[in-house]
């Protein structure tokens, strides 16, 4: 096992701290390390992928998962895969994709582990239908605070304490976890343009109210350097995995994707998404986007694209991160409730009116809430952007956006939070009050500690 | 811990009455500061500081710290970082003596050099050995710019701080990698409420635009900060003005 000391940030490039990291190759090692803590604590850590604070724990233990990373056994009659913790999603979908698996959610980047999705419990763009993570999860091993493994399952308080849990209740080492079956590699994907926030989300509902509408995967880019009329306009993206009819007869016969259409291929499209608006003016940045807008289809369907391309179009860009300066990014994420689209037009509207440089701005909706105490996901509009962290006067910014959002109902997302206040997290989280509780019984010393569950008194 | 901001949840002032260091704890405590420890010399000052931090919200602790009494500095911040973590450690005291008798009576001046410099060198050290233990938190240092070139009208607190500057410079390099930021704060003359009544000098500033020079200091998590950063600039410009015309010169 090796062992460093090293200054670890999230994603964002912000906060950075300091820990000593162990990258534990057996279970046997990882309890060693919960074993042998010092007096302030360990906390798992998967690809970083995080973009605050989630997967660090200064002057303490890191736990680097990703060394754990042995797939142990696909089950094709029961539909189930069981791998280590330290298993990235992106390695998943090159063993399960020309099998006819998929995964039972693909969050926007495959560069996570299972061990970090299941901690943020993330969701995908079809999570009206599919729901997140963790109803898909079957068992876990958990290491906890004694140096012990446990088998957790559904149903239980700690399952739902663990789902969504940031780590906090300890390390998941392993974890079974129930697939998809798909047809083909490929993905039909319809385009279609909205002129307007409210067109968008008229759009979307209706996208939601066809048969099958659920289980599509729909997210939307908003445009939020657009302003007056246009304010909110944005290109609407539906896929559905194609059905065994689109692949040339021999490619149906094996399952086998053709060659292009492998995981991991890339489509020629150019990724202009993911162009940072930190480093361009407002102008040059706003020409961008009027770009991207008018390029986009104004409806367009039945193209095909590879699963690489639709889900993890960032992933191509090397350190697409690095592009926000020294300074780093802040994500900000949300959700308000169905009926609450008033505060989404003016969460909107403020950041338009702010001409804020946002790169990456998603809009998707969110159906049934998970059971995971912390989890994020619950029905309703769900809009993240990324923002360079130099911006002048960004943190009142978004604390003014934490008090629409908090006053709608909604709540930020924690696994993605880097700047929210102590306060302002635990009127979003009902739930907290229950999660210490379990945590102070199964975890008395408080050896799983990171700074964010510092930061935030989780 | 600090948000992706660099905005504290907790601070310790040493020298808990300084006009920045309060101008720079409003601040702190209307972005995220909820803990406060103001160490200082007993004092109703320092308790009536507290108060005024305490009506803004903010959880007050006031502490006896001498800086000339440095065989307790050990006991005395342990006890405070034993409490909880440290986010920030404002190092903002300092005297800056009275040149005219200082050079009359050796003692006196003897009494600036180590308040601003040994005292400095004795916090700084046991703060920095307590910011490593825990991986994070900055040690923000108040320099001068009378530190950077001696001048013949202030050149015992002058030399007192070029100390405390170059110390401060050194921990910042020893402390590389450890997670802990040390940020050297350089002002220019200060408006204070000792100061009134002085001849003003060019580039005078003032105490809230100290305070927010360090908040965004803490944002950037910048190494050096001139205040007002023009300040950069004409010292880099003086700090070469050979010495027969730099005693000339007016500054
Ligand atoms: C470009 C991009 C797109 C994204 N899109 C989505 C999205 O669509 N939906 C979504 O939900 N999220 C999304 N995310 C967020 C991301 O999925 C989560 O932050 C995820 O947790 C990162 O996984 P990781 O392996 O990198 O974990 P890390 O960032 O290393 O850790 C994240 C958290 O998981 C915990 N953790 C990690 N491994 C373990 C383990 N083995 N046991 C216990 N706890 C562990 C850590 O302690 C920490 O709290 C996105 C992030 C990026 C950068
Ligand atoms: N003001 C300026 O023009 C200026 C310019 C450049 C740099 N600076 C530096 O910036 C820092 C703060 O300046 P300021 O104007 O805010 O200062 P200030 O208001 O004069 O406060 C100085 C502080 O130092 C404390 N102090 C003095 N001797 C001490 C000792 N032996 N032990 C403990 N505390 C002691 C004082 O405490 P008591 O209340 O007990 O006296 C007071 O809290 C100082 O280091 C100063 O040198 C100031």
């Amino acid at each position: 096992m090796s062992v460093d000391t090293v200054s670890l940030t999230g994603w964002g490039r912000t906060a950075p701290t300091t820990a000593v990291r162990f990258r534990p190759r057996t279970y046997e090692e990882a309890a060693a390390v919960v074993r042998g803590r010092g007096p302030r604590g360990a906390i798992a850590r998967g690809l970083g992928r995080a973009p605050g604070d989630a997967a660090q724990n200064a002057g303490g233990s890191v736990l680097d998962m990703t060394g754990l990373d042995r797939v142990r056994a696909l089950d094709e009659g029961a539909g189930t895969v069981r791998c280590d913790a330290g298993v990235s999603l992106e390695r998943l979908l090159r063993i399960l994709l020309p099998r006819g698996w998929f995964l039972p959610v693909a969050p926007g980047t495959g560069r996570i582990t299972v061990g970090g999705a299941i901690a943020s419990d993330v969701h995908g763009r079809d999570h009206p239908g599919a729901g997140s993570l963790a109803r898909h999860v079957d068992a876990l091993e958990l290491l906890t605070a004694d140096g012990e493994v446990r088998t957790v399952t559904p149903g239980t308080a700690l399952f739902d304490a663990t789902t969504g849990g940031l780590g906090l209740t300890g390390v998941i080492l392993a974890a079974t976890l129930r697939l998809k079956r798909v047809a083909t590699p490929l993905i039909s994907v319809s385009t279609e343009r909205a002129t307007d926030l409210d067109d968008l989300l008229a759009r979307f509902t209706a996208v939601g109210d066809r048969p099958g509408g659920p289980q599509s995967y729909a997210s939307a880019w908003i445009d939020l350097l657009a302003r007056g009329r246009a304010t909110g306009r944005g290109v609407l993206t539906q896929g559905e995995h194609a059905p065994l009819s689109v692949l040339p007869a021999h490619a149906r016969r094996t399952m086998r994707a053709p060659r292009t259409a492998e995981y991991g291929r890339r489509d020629p499209w150019p990724a202009l998404p993911a162009l940072p608006g930190g480093l361009l003016g407002r102008t040059s940045a706003a020409l961008l986007n009027e770009i991207r807008y008018r390029g986009a289809p104004r409806s367009r369907t039945g193209e095909l694209r590879t699963a690489a391309a639709f889900f993890h179009p960032l992933d191509a860009l090397p350190d697409a991160n690095r592009l926000h300066g020294r300074a780093g990014l802040v994500r900000y994420r949300f959700t308000v409730g169905y009926g609450q689209e008033e505060a989404l037009h003016r969460v909107v509207r403020r950041i338009s009116a702010r001409r804020c440089p946002a790169s990456g701005a998603t809009l998707q909706r969110f159906g049934a809430p998970s059971p995971g105490w912390l989890s994020f996901p619950a029905p309703g509009w769900t809009l993240a952007l990324d923002l360079p962290a130099a911006l002048p006067g960004l943190a009142r910014f978004l604390d003014g956006l934490d008090a629409e959002v908090a006053a709608a109902g909604g709540r930020v997302c924690l696994a993605q939070d880097s700047r929210t206040r102590p306060e302002t997290a635990a009127a979003m989280y009902p739930r907290l009050g229950e999660f210490r509780e379990l945590r102070a019984e199964l975890d008395p010393t408080d050896a799983f500690r990171s700074d964010l569950a510092r930061r935030l008194g989780l | 811990m600090k948000d992706a901001f660099g905005a504290p949840q907790s601070l310790l002032v040493l020298g808990g009455t300084s006009e920045i260091a309060l101008a720079t704890a409003r601040r702190l405590i209307a972005l995220r500061t909820r803990r406060v420890w103001l160490a200082g010399r007993p004092s109703p000052a320092l308790e009536a500081a507290a108060v005024e931090l305490r009506d803004r919200g903010a959880d007050v602790r006031t502490v006896a710290f001498d800086a000339l009494d440095s065989a307790a500095h050990e006991e005395v911040l342990g006890k405070v970082f034993a409490e909880g973590d440290i986010d920030v450690v404002l190092m903002a005291f300092g005297i800056a003596g009275d040149q005219a008798r200082d050079e009359e009576e050796p003692a006196a001046a003897v009494r600036v050099a180590q308040t601003n410099y040994t005292g400095a060198v004795s916090a700084g050290l046991v703060c920095a050995g307590a910011l490593q233990a825990q991986g994070h938190g900055s040690l923000v240092v108040l320099s001068s710019v009378a530190g950077e070139r001696a001048r013949r009208a202030d050149f015992i607190y002058g030399s007192s701080k070029a100390g405390l500057d170059a110390f401060a410079q050194g921990l910042g390099d020893a402390l590389q990698g450890t997670g802990v930021q040390v940020m050297v704060v350089r002002p220019g003359a200060v408006r204070t409420r000792g100061a009134a009544g002085q001849p003003e000098q060019p580039l005078t500033t003032t105490p809230e635009e100290v305070a927010g020079a360090i908040v965004t200091g803490l944002r950037r998590r910048s190494e050096t900060v001139w205040v007002p950063g023009s300040l950069r600039v004409v010292m880099s410009a003086l700090r070469h003005v050979p010495r027969p015309l730099y005693r000339r010169l007016p500054v």
